[in-house]
Order: structure tokens, then sequence, then C-alpha cells
């Protein structure tokens, strides 16, 4: 139901158009101004569709897997690990191949992940919010100054990479999507699947164990989906904060904490809001601007991140 | 910063020779400080010299000198009086400002991370300096209090938010982070539609940048320094003291209160001042104080320490962003790829030696 209405709202933008025109334009024609809009719009809604769930997803998953309310792909830094070799492979190798960029970004996101999960976890109480947090806000800020000290020198390479960068869906094609949709559909597919074995996680590890889960397996298949959902996800929309933390908490609070239930509708709930958001940044903004959707998710999220560590037990921190 | 725990671990001795031993020890401790406060300043005298040196053209000390004396050389009078000179004197007031700022939060907070750039006032002053500029056309010293304004803001909100129950370090750490991801948004926004809009002003206000150094920037931010820097420092110790906690320290004899007070203030405007002239140069609040702490040894008063690390890192950054690289970076670069490094560094120390953040 959610979704019907939001794909109708998407017709809202720089441009009025008519129900009409939309029937018009889904059936091929493009004869008219609107019905041209309506056809690039297109593409538009569905990778944002497409986005919002792989990051909601991939959240649901990793607070999951880390066992901690605050993981999240943008917090936790796999987003910008996976820019990072985004960029690397753009500026040294001229990697401009999607199929390549899209391995390079799943690979950047596991690295990154990997990385700011073992600094987040060493010492005692193992991966504490703050530690993950710190953890991940350090790890993202080392990556943003490589990304930087790379493009500065590249021209050529630095505007278009600067919007990438906000993230936005406002670049989308069908191409790029095709490419994408199998990867993100692979990445889904593995998060759903292990469902089952992040409700034992959920116990903890003992009990887990005790139920007769192979934890570390569990653990690493689902890590695997949600950095294959995350890096994709940077590599066609640039990094998106905050969708993966609040739309995890929001379905729990809706439907309860059954992983096999959470995370489809996460994803479903994930597509409305960057959908959303999305409409928001376009018909917000002043005339033929638009605020890129990556700007609105943190505004919104930001906020409810703040919310979620009040609510958080100090000694738990 | 764990000093004190260092300190009480001194193994415990007889009678005189005890008191003999601490005594020494004290007398130790402050040699180290002593030379290690010198030994930074004057490296923070080279380099001051070498940055006004070194450039497209080259000019011996013997120009410099000079040129700072008031004497017209040809061709050296503009350069290095109009150009270089503004510029370091720039890298060193913000260096000194970030540093002093960042150490103050540190030692109230009593946390290392609790720096004014990874807590988010850094980028309050920066989203407020960006909303002047190019949203309401403001520019010179209205600027510098627009930022201030900004970065008091930002600090009352993430005061008021950490608090539930009493007050918590690190639930304030965290809420920083999140407000530092909204405000970092804000201003990428409003760059993005700035009319003017170009790389290096964009880079200044998202990372720091001293590309555009004058003396009109310098003027707001030397005055607020002039004023604010001895205030704090005829109070360095009463701040020493705060560390210790509130009960040792209203001991002591001094009033709680009121100092944490002045040293917020003060700390903060610094902060703000310096933000302004220069954007946010990444991680030097943060890094300042520990590597102060690292330097100077325990049981140090580091205001002035960790002011003068603060303004070696902004002019060194500068000079190798200029100079020891292939293209130009802005000096927020450099300190980004120094810092964030030495906060995963931290993180692992602390974590390892099992201490809770």
């Amino acid at each position: 139901m959610l979704l019907v209405l939001c794909i109708l709202s998407v017709c809202f933008g720089v441009r009025a158009v008519s129900i009409d025109d939309i029937f018009a334009a889904l059936a091929g024609q493009d004869d008219t101004l609107a019905q041209a809009a309506i056809i690039k719009r297109l593409p538009r809604t569905v990778l944002a569709l497409l986005i919002g769930a792989a990051l909601a997803l991939s959240g649901a998953t990793m607070q999951a897997v880390t066992r901690n309310p605050i993981a999240d792909p943008g917090i936790l830094g796999v987003s910008n690990g996976a820019s990072l070799a985004v960029v690397l492979g753009l500026a040294f190798v001229g990697l401009t191949n999607p199929y390549g960029q899209m391995a390079l970004a799943i690979a950047g996101a596991a690295v990154a992940a990997t990385f700011v999960y073992t600094v987040g976890s060493l010492g005692r109480g193992g991966a504490t919010p703050l530690k993950l947090a710190l953890a991940g806000a350090a790890t993202s800020a080392a990556f943003a100054s490589l990304i930087s000290a790379i493009m500065l020198p590249r021209v050529d390479l630095l505007q278009a990479f600067q919007s990438w960068q906000i993230g936005g869906v406002g670049g989308a094609e069908w191409p790029r999507i095709a490419i994408t949709a199998p990867v993100l559909a692979l990445g889904a597919l593995i998060c759903v699947a292990s469902a089952r074995g992040m409700n034992s996680l959920a116990l903890g590890d003992d009990m887990a164990k005790g139920l007769g889960e192979h934890v570390f397996r569990t653990r690493l298949m689902s890590a695997l989906g949600a950095v294959i959902l995350a890096g994709a996800a940077t590599a066609i929309a640039g990094p998106i904060g905050f969708v993966g933390l609040v739309i995890p908490h929001v379905c729990r609070m809706l439907i309860g904490t059954d992983h096999r239930w959470l995370l489809p509708f996460s994803a479903l709930a994930g597509a409305a809001l960057l959908l959303a958001s999305d409409i928001i940044g376009r018909v917000i903004a002043p005339s033929s601007e638009e605020i890129q959707v990556g700007i609105i998710t943190a505004i919104i999220g930001a906020p409810f991140f703040i919310w979620i560590v009040r609510r958080t037990k100090v000694r738990e921190l | 910063m764990n000093r004190l725990a260092r300190s009480q671990t001194t193994p415990p001795a007889a009678g005189s020779a005890q008191v003999a031993a601490v005594i020494a020890g004290r007398r130790a401790r402050h040699r180290r400080h002593a030379t290690a406060t010198i030994v930074l300043g004057a490296l923070l005298l080279g380099l001051f010299t070498v940055a006004l040196m070194i450039g497209n053209t080259f000019y011996s000390i013997d120009e410099v000198v000079r040129v700072l004396l008031g004497q017209t050389v040809p061709g050296a009078s503009f350069t290095v009086g109009e150009l270089r000179l503004p510029r370091a004197v720039l890298a060193i007031l913000t260096g000194l400002a970030f540093g002093m700022a960042g150490v103050t939060f540190q030692t109230l907070l009593r946390n290392p991370l609790a720096s004014p750039d990874i807590i988010g006032l850094s980028n309050g002053a920066g989203a407020a300096a960006v909303v002047g500029i190019v949203v309401l056309s403001l520019n010179g010293p209205v600027v510098s209090l627009f930022a201030l304004g900004g970065a008091l803001v930002t600090a009352a909100v993430i005061y008021l938010l950490s608090i539930k129950n009493g007050f918590a370090g690190t639930r304030l750490i965290l809420i920083g982070i999140g407000i530092a991801a909204m405000l970092q948004s804000v201003t990428s926004y409003i760059l993005s539609r700035a009319a003017s809009w170009d790389i290096q002003t964009a880079m200044q206000w998202l990372t720091g940048s001293l590309n555009n150094a004058s003396w009109e920037r310098v003027a707001p931010l030397a005055i607020a320094a002039a004023v604010i820097v001895p205030l704090m420092l005829s109070q360095g110790r009463a701040l020493g003291a705060m560390q210790l906690g509130d009960d040792s320290a209203s001991g002591l004899g001094v009033r709680v209160t009121a100092t944490r007070l002045l040293f917020i203030l003060g700390a903060v405007a610094l902060l703000a001042f310096a933000t302004a002239a220069t954007g946010p140069i990444a991680f030097v609040a943060f890094m300042a104080g520990p590597v102060a702490a690292r330097i100077t040894g325990p049981g140090a008063n580091l205001l002035v320490p960790s002011a003068f690390v603060g303004a070696v890192l902004v002019l060194a950054s500068d000079l190798i962003g200029q100079f020891a690289l292939g293209a130009r970076y802005p000096v927020g670069v450099i300190t980004g790829v120094l810092g964030a490094p030495y906060l995963i560094y931290l993180l692992i120390r602390t974590n390892r030696s099992g201490g809770s953040l």
C-alpha cells in the first residue's frame, strides 16, 4: 500500500504532470514534455526504491550481526570504504566499467567493515555502540581525507564526483540499474536466507550455539550479504547515510523482532523512506534545483540517531 | 591522557627518602615540561621562517628578516609581506586556537575523544559561517560573530541533549557525532547550491584551508586570541585541578562552576573565530592535546604545549600540502590524513589497555 502511494507521488517534480500523461508515458509515448519528464523520472524512482531497500536491509542485518542498535553502513564507515575503492579505481586504473566499479565497491565495503569491527571489538566489553561508532567515524574521516587527497588534483573527475559524494539518485539510467539490480538481489537473498540464524544470534552467542547454530558461519554469511548490499548501493548512488539506521528501528517497533518478517519489511520501508526523501528534496527545493537525497536522509536520520542514543542506558554505550 | 593513573603508580618508599624522591620527580617533570615547551616553540619559529622563505621564489633568511623589520625589499616585500606572512600568521593563530580549544574540552570532559571537531562544535561554527556568507552575504568580522553564535548554539544543544538522569560524557560524544553528521550535510547542501560555488571554497568549509588568507581574515582571530588566551592561561592552574574531579577541585579552592564556564566560553570562542577564518581544519583540535601530553610527560599543564603543537601541526601540514606533494592540497586534507589514523591508533590503544572510553 505504502509503496503504491509512493510510486504515484513520484510524479511530482519540477514540472507538474497529469495522471493521463503518466499512463501514456508508461505505455511508451514521449510526445509531450510532460511525458518525457515522466520517462526520465521512472528510472530515478526505481533506483530510489532499490537503494532504499538495499540500505535498510543492510542496516538491519548489520544491527543483527553486531547486536548493536546503532549499526548502519554510513556510521560504520562501510559506505565510505566503498567510495574510496571506487575513487581509487577511477583515479589510478581509469576504471569506468560499471561491473568493475561494483566489484571494487563491494571489496572496499568488506575491507572497511572488517577493519571497523575489529577495531571496535578490541578490548573489554566487545563491540559496544560507542566504540563501534567512534571506530566508524574515525575510519570514515580517514577515508574521506584520502578521497579528497586523491581527487583534488584531478579536476576532470572532481565535478562529477562531488555530487556523487553527497549521495543522490538524480543521475539514474536504466543500463546502470540493470547492472545493479541482480547484485542487490543476490545480497538481499543472502540476508533473508540468514534471517533464522539472526534470530538465534539475537539471543546471544552461547544460546545460539546451544540451539545448534553455526554462529561464526551465520555471522559471516549475514555480514557478506550486508556488505554486498551496502557496497553495490554506494557504487551507484554514493554514500547515503542513516536509512540503514532508522528503518530497522521503526520496523522493530511496528512488527517486532522476528528477522524473518523484519528484513523484508525493512526493505519495503527503506524503499519508501528513500523515495519520500527524494520527493521532498525535489518539492521543497526552490525552482529548478533539487536537494540531494543524502542530505534529506541525514537531516531526518541524525535526530533519530540522537534519540536512540538518549534512550540507550549509559552503561550499555 | 592517563597521566593521573600513571602518577599514582609511583612505588611507595619510606620517610625522607620518599619526600626527596617526590621532589626530585617533580623537578624532573618540570624540567621535561619546560624543555618540551621550549623545543616546541623553537620548532614553531623555525617552521614560521621556512614558511616565509619558500614558495615560487626563494628568499633568504636575511631578506625575510628585513621584510619583517619593515624595510622595503624589492619583490620580497610584496611576496613575503602580503602573501606569505598573513598565511603563516593565520596558520599559527588557528593552530593555537584549535589546540587550546581542543585540550580544554578534552580536559574538562576527561576524554580525549571529546574534542570539538569530533563532537560537532567545529561543524556548528562552520555551518553558521557558511550560512552567513552564502545565504546572508555577510563578510568580515560579522561572519566570525555568526560562527561564534553557531558554535555556542551547537554546544548548548549537544549539552542539553546529553543530559538525562545526569550528565554522561559517552552520551555527549555519540550525540555530538550525530549532530556533526547533520551539520555537515547542511554545509554541503548550502555550498552545492551557492552561485559562486567552486571547489576551493567548498574545500575550505568542509575540511579547512588557508588559501584565502589575508590580513582581514587574521584581524578578528588575532583580537579574539589576544583577549582570550591570556585569560585562559591565567587560570591554567584551576583547569589542572578540575581534572581531578569537581569535588577535589573545589576542595583545592577552585570555583568549579565559574572556572568551567570561563573555559568553555573561551574555548568555544577561540574555536569559532578560528573556524570563521579558515574553516574547520580537520583533527587539529583533537590531535594537539594527546600529542602534547605525550611530549611533555605526566603532570604538566597542557594549555601552552597544546597550543604550540596545534600551531606546529597547522603550519607544517600547510607546508606539506603546498610544496611536498605533486599537487597543492588544502591544509585540512593533510591534517585529516594525519589525524584519522591517530584517532584509530588512540582507539586501539585505549581498547587494548582495557579502559572503557
